[in-house]
């Protein structure tokens, strides 16, 4: 799946999806990441974006941090029962403060289509394009 | 994948000998079919699994392999505490004792079908499955652990099992050496209504009926017959499993460097079994195991209660439980001794042959049941352990069909709804909660799990038994 504006995409892994996010910043690439991981349960269009929750998170290196974000989502998913589909993500140094915003799952609107167990470390990286642009990628056991 | 790197060492066995950091062989069983339609991956991180320390004999791969994180799915790999050996977090992945058991009902085909579209809406709505489902039981701090210490025995204990199915649980029911306080607080609050669900993905509750009957002496050992109805079950340790899987890949990731391993691909993330770290994972991934034995029991109860309401005199038996998802502590023999080893198997089954000590008594003549799911609509089969087994690759033997192609490709090739009419037209009743999930779990996007049952019997890993059709299928 590619989203329009191909600032979040996912791609292939055998038994599983890779989750790719771009942006101007590394805060923005880790949240098209997070966008491109809720296309794996659902359409991210459906859900509203009533409820607000914070996130923070630090790592020794940025694809540990990424790492540390989408499981941080992960987790409020699960415990929460809450999809996500916006995000304000702010990267200083290894050190990440977001909001992410959400609504409780709607099994009849929603349609979710598979649960995310863990973002892992598999094909994981965070870099920079000759053009400045940032991306940020894992594959997501569903 | 390339098979000119390997040398045939047998029908179905292809070897690669060590070479740069490969401590012992990469083996793979499979005909030339399956190995060929395997990804480059698969050897790959099967050979970065040979570069770990302490691992004896060789690392292997089952028919059904495919690209895993760090280790491939359908690996196995020993490995020796006392030669410096590791435990690692990817190699038993983020579903913790996922698995199947099997149960046996007096039933025949045809009674369902009299009944087969209320039976379906019945165990659709006893059974929570998919994302947002939660259970009826909800789990306080100190219910927790006695869950995660105890397994389907704790189950029992509370009304939610049956006694007589302990003793063809693995470890009857419930494995030693879990130890909660290693588990996070996160963990705890994944699960904390998660017990007695089904989840998502690949995860099943099928009503099916045993097609054929390919080994008749087996076959009646385990009270298999031809028509037979009987129940499959396939889940794992639910948000705490994943969890735990999250919290210790992490940890092993960034220690990796204090023990000295170096390892090519930070996913196969690892500790010395001796370790500090090591051991609170073994702790933590013990307790996972009991959460799913205890989930597949609780499950049970439910399926049970649900069809004495439709046959008054249904008695379900569980012919047995495996987990293909683990790392356990058994005792094996290299060079002629006896020794401890940390078996990892990711997407593997255990399958001990006949006479093996930890079977019960009624299944020793035949072996353990091996039990393989397929897809929805091709259905599943029921292999017994082999004494080959042991020689082959520790005892164990494949665990699925395994995925033919991606969640994207499927999504993009099928609609929910036109694989339901496919299959009902096939006699095959699927319920579930997303038309998406069932799209991407479409017959079509798996191996032909026939030929992974073949190969992992001409391989020498375990026997078929018999095959089994799906006339309900419930998916998460």
């Amino acid at each position: 799946m590619r989203h329009m504006t191909a600032m979040w995409e996912t791609f292939e892994h055998d038994a599983d999806v890779g989750v790719r996010g771009f942006g101007a910043s590394a805060g923005e690439a880790f949240a098209n990441a997070a966008m491109a991981m809720t296309s794996v349960v659902t359409d991210p269009t459906s859900i509203r974006p009533a409820l607000s929750f914070p996130i923070a998170c630090s790592a020794p290196d940025l694809e540990t941090l990424l790492f540390d974000w989408l499981n941080a989502l992960i987790l409020q998913m699960s415990v929460e029962s809450v999809l996500f589909s916006k995000f304000d993500v702010t990267i200083e140094g290894l050190r990440l403060t977001a909001t992410a915003w959400g609504e409780p799952v709607d099994r009849a609107r929603h349609e979710p289509a598979a649960e995310v167990k863990g973002a892992t470390f598999t094909t994981a990286k965070v870099d920079r394009s000759m053009d400045g642009r940032w991306r940020a990628q894992c594959v997501v056991d569903v | 994948m390339d098979l000119s790197r390997f040398e045939k060492t047998g029908e179905f066995c292809w070897t690669l000998s060590p070479e740069g950091a490969m401590r012992v062989p990469a083996v793979i069983y499979a005909d030339e079919t399956l190995i060929s339609a395997m990804d480059e991956k698969v050897i790959e991180q099967l050979s970065n699994v040979t570069t770990l320390p302490g691992i004896v004999r060789a690392a292997y791969a089952m028919p059904d392999a495919h690209w895993g994180y760090g280790f491939p799915i359908g690996g196995v790999a020993a490995f020796d505490p006392e030669a410096g050996g590791v435990v690692s977090a990817g190699g038993v992945g983020f579903d913790v004792s996922c698995g199947v058991r099997l149960l046996l009902t007096s039933l025949k085909r045809k009674d369902i079908e009299a009944r087969q579209d209320d039976l379906a809406d019945a165990l659709f709505e006893a059974i929570p499955a998919g994302v947002g489902s939660h259970s009826t039981i909800a789990l306080s701090g100190t219910e927790m652990d006695d869950m995660l210490k105890g397994g389907a025995l704790w189950a029992v204990a509370n009304g939610w099992g049956e006694e007589r199915d302990l003793a063809r649980i693995e470890e009857e029911g419930c494995v030693a050496g879990a130890m909660p306080e290693y588990v996070s607080n996160d963990a705890k609050r994944r699960q904390r209504k998660e017990i007695g669900t089904l989840g998502s993905g690949n995860h099943y509750l099928e009503v099916q009926y045993v097609s054929d009957i390919l080994d008749r002496d087996v076959a009646t050992g385990f009270g298999l017959s031809k028509g037979q109805v009987v129940i499959s079950i396939h889940c794992g340790s639910r948000g705490l499993g994943h969890q735990i899987g999250t919290d210790f890949l992490r940890a092993m990731s960034v220690a990796a460097h204090t023990f000295g391993i170096i390892v090519p691909d930070r996913e196969l993330a690892c500790s010395p079994i001796k370790s500090e770290l090591g051991q609170h994972y073994l702790g933590a991934m013990r307790s996972a195991i009991n959460c799913a034995l205890a989930n597949r029991e609780v499950l049970t109860h439910f399926t049970r209660t649900v069809f004495a309401r439709f046959f008054l005199d249904a008695r379900l038996d569980l012919l047995y439980d495996v987990s293909h998802n683990t790392c356990k502590e058994e005792t094996h023999e290299i060079d002629g001794i006896a020794k401890r080893l940390f078996v990892h198997r990711k997407g593997a089954t255990r399958a001990f042959g006949p006479n093996h000590p930890d079977l019960p008594a009624e299944l020793k003549p035949f072996g353990q049941p091996v039990l393989i799911g397929g897809s929805m609509g091709t259905g599943s089969y029921v292999l017994t352990g082999l004494p080959s087994s042991e020689a082959a690759a520790f005892s164990s033997a494949c665990h699925g069909a395994g995925r033919a192609m991606s969640r994207n490709e499927a999504g993009r090739r099928w609609k929910g709804r036109q694989v339901q009419d496919e299959l009902r037209g096939l006699g095959i009743i699927v319920k579930s909660p997303s038309s998406r999930g069932i799209a991407e779990e479409a017959p079509g996007a798996y191996k032909d799990v026939s030929a992974v049952a073949i190969a992992a019997e001409r391989a020498g890993l375990a026997k078929r038994v018999a095959r089994l059709k799906p006339l309900i299928c419930v998916k998460g």
